[in-house]
């Protein structure tokens, strides 16, 4: 049985004038519909590359990124991103941000009014319908976030592609977005695979953690199963002995195997 | 629940501030309006007071010191109150018609004007697309750039001569000799703003597949409107500017070829208010370019 998103032999290398930098080297991944997976590493190990490279903003050199048995080799809305920046355009409204998107990818599919009702349905479901006449100057980071997933989830994507969509907030807005990212999983079942640095964000969220190691050429070094039942609880976690001991995995690897040496 | 708290203080505001417009706009000081807001009626007439009052003052010291230095006889300019006394009928009324060729000011600026709209219009739909193509295409840069860098630097007269013998005729080249002033720095500016477009913006519209034509207008044209208004601005002083120059030199109806007539019939006092028509509406288009420039690019600036 193949998998809903494939990783097939991935190769990454880039070069500039003259001088080739291997970045990702024989990236071999399977992903089920619905699963959550985190793909973590220490900065600079290419992950946000892999993440790219899933979305098709970055071409792949060698191997091919396989949607449902079919090559994918170009972004397109069916794997949506949530970037790391939020990337909301500063000149709409929180509304025209997701109508945008809506717009776009169901233009002839839904009418004006199931289209306007399915913005405010996404809006809603991040709890941002009351600032949907906002621009984004005029909200809080973590609420530009909370639109960057609403236009996101608007797409209707099979697979949600957040690149540390919660690393430039504080710690408890960033527990609250973890929570409805969460609830949103539960709810509509998405296919999720998350970028984080953060090793208990990756074992609160995912049923599987993707481990990688240092580049330069870096691949993935463990995958490790978090076998906790939804829906989670991140403070009757805390002393879950399956939830610390996978929180220990995952250090071991990032601090003891794959310690992060500084380059000079 | 909130929301319908807050209107009626959001009105009664707004109509509140709506007086107060009209005593902004003569001044035309807007940088002095917010402050004016916050205060009450006494500090708006205190902040209005404040800002005509020290051009008024350095105004008529002027006018003063030239009355004093060219007041005697014999003079090679004439005084402010000779200028008064000869160039009347042009200063008082813009907009008379005493025959085919004794027309107001006014009507000769709007001639000039309509040059000018042409020329500019057509060198700010240019200079965008253009600008957008050398922003966006490396290879479009690599060849556009050094011919538009050379090409710039020419005088806008120099194009005059070229542009004659082309169109066979003064209207069509004084347009043209706008139209290439103009263009450079709405070009040079659109392709500065294209290259400036975050890779994140970029990015977006990938994910979402918007075609050319939707990217040039829903995340190129709005993200680089700053830079493009930067260049639309500098674009008219340039356009106003050639205009006189250009007038001069092709004739019939206009401000610049009435300065070159006043001259060869010695009317020096009509020199000097024709220039100050000029200095004043080269102001107004400025001011008003800014203006539209301020009112689109609203939330672009602050991200």
């Amino acid at each position: 049985m193949t998998g809903y998103l494939k990783l097939d032999h991935l190769d990454k290398t880039f070069s500039r004038g003259g001088q080739v930098t291997e970045v990702l080297k024989d990236i071999n991944l399977e992903i089920e519909a619905g699963e959550f997976v985190s793909i973590i590493g220490h900065s600079g190990c290419g992950k946000s590359t892999l993440l790219n490279l899933i979305a098709g903003l970055t071409p792949v050199t060698y191997g091919a990124v396989l949607l449902e048995n079919r090559e994918v080799n170009a972004p397109g809305p069916d794997r949506a991103v949530v970037f790391q920046n939020h990337s909301l355009l500063p000149w709409l409204t929180v509304y025209e941000n997701v109508k945008l998107a809506v717009d776009k990818v169901f233009a002839g599919r839904k009418s004006r009014a199931e289209r306007h009702e399915w913005i405010l349905q996404n809006l809603d479901l991040v709890q941002m319908g009351h600032a949907k006449d906002k621009r984004p100057s005029e909200v809080s980071g973590g609420m530009k976030q909370r639109v960057g997933i609403a236009r996101a989830l608007a797409m209707e994507p099979k697979i949600l592609l957040l690149d540390e969509p919660f690393g430039a907030l504080d710690a408890l807005t960033r527990a609250h977005l973890q929570d409805s990212v969460m609830d949103i999983h539960a709810r509509l079942k998405n296919t999720m695979i998350m970028i984080t640095h953060d090793v208990d964000e990756a074992v609160l969220l995912s049923d599987r953690i993707v481990m990688m190691t240092n580049g330069p050429a870096a691949t993935i070094g463990e995958v490790l199963a978090v076998p906790l039942a939804r829906p989670r609880n991140r403070l009757e976690l805390v002393s879950d002995a399956r939830y610390v001991a996978a929180r220990e995995a995952v250090l071991r690897f990032l601090y003891e195997r794959h310690r992060f040496v500084e380059a000079a | 629940m909130a929301a319908p708290a807050f209107k009626p203080q959001i009105v009664t505001t707004e109509t509140k501030s709506l007086p107060a417009k009209p005593a902004g706009d003569v001044v035309a000081l807007p940088a002095r309006k917010p402050q004016s807001r916050l205060k009450g009626a006494g500090g708006q007439m205190k902040s209005v007071l404040a800002a005509v009052v020290p051009p008024l003052v350095v105004l008529a010291a002027i006018l003063l010191v030239w009355q004093i230095a060219f007041g005697r006889p014999g003079a090679t300019l004439p005084p402010p109150t000779t200028i008064w006394s000869e160039a009347k009928d042009l200063i008082v009324d813009p907009f008379f018609v005493n025959g085919s060729q004794d027309i107001g000011l006014g009507w000769r600026v709007l001639t000039s004007l309509e040059r000018v709209l042409y020329g500019f219009g057509l060198a700010a739909i240019a200079g965008v697309l253009l600008g957008a193509l050398v922003g966006q295409s490396v290879w479009a840069m690599r060849g556009l750039d050094p011919i538009f860098q050379v090409l710039r630097t020419v005088p806008p007269l120099a194009w005059l001569p070229i542009s004659l013998a082309a169109f066979r005729d003064a209207n069509p080249s004084a347009i043209f000799v706008i139209f290439i002033t103009a263009i450079w720095p709405v070009i040079i500016n659109t392709a500065v703003g294209i290259r400036n477009i975050p890779q994140d913006y970029r990015n977006v519209a990938q994910v979402l597949r918007l075609n050319t034509i939707e990217f040039f207008f829903k995340i190129m044209v709005p993200s680089a409107a700053p830079y493009i208004f930067t260049g639309l601005r500098i674009g008219i002083g340039l356009s106003w500017l050639a205009i006189v120059a250009a007038e001069m030199l092709t004739g019939g109806v206009g401000i610049g070829f009435f300065i070159w007539d006043a001259w060869n019939s010695s009317r020096l006092p009509d020199i000097i208010v024709a220039l100050i028509y000029i200095g004043l509406v080269g102001f107004a288009l400025d001011r008003i370019v800014a203006l539209v420039g301020r009112i689109v690019t609203r939330g672009v600036a602050a991200s």
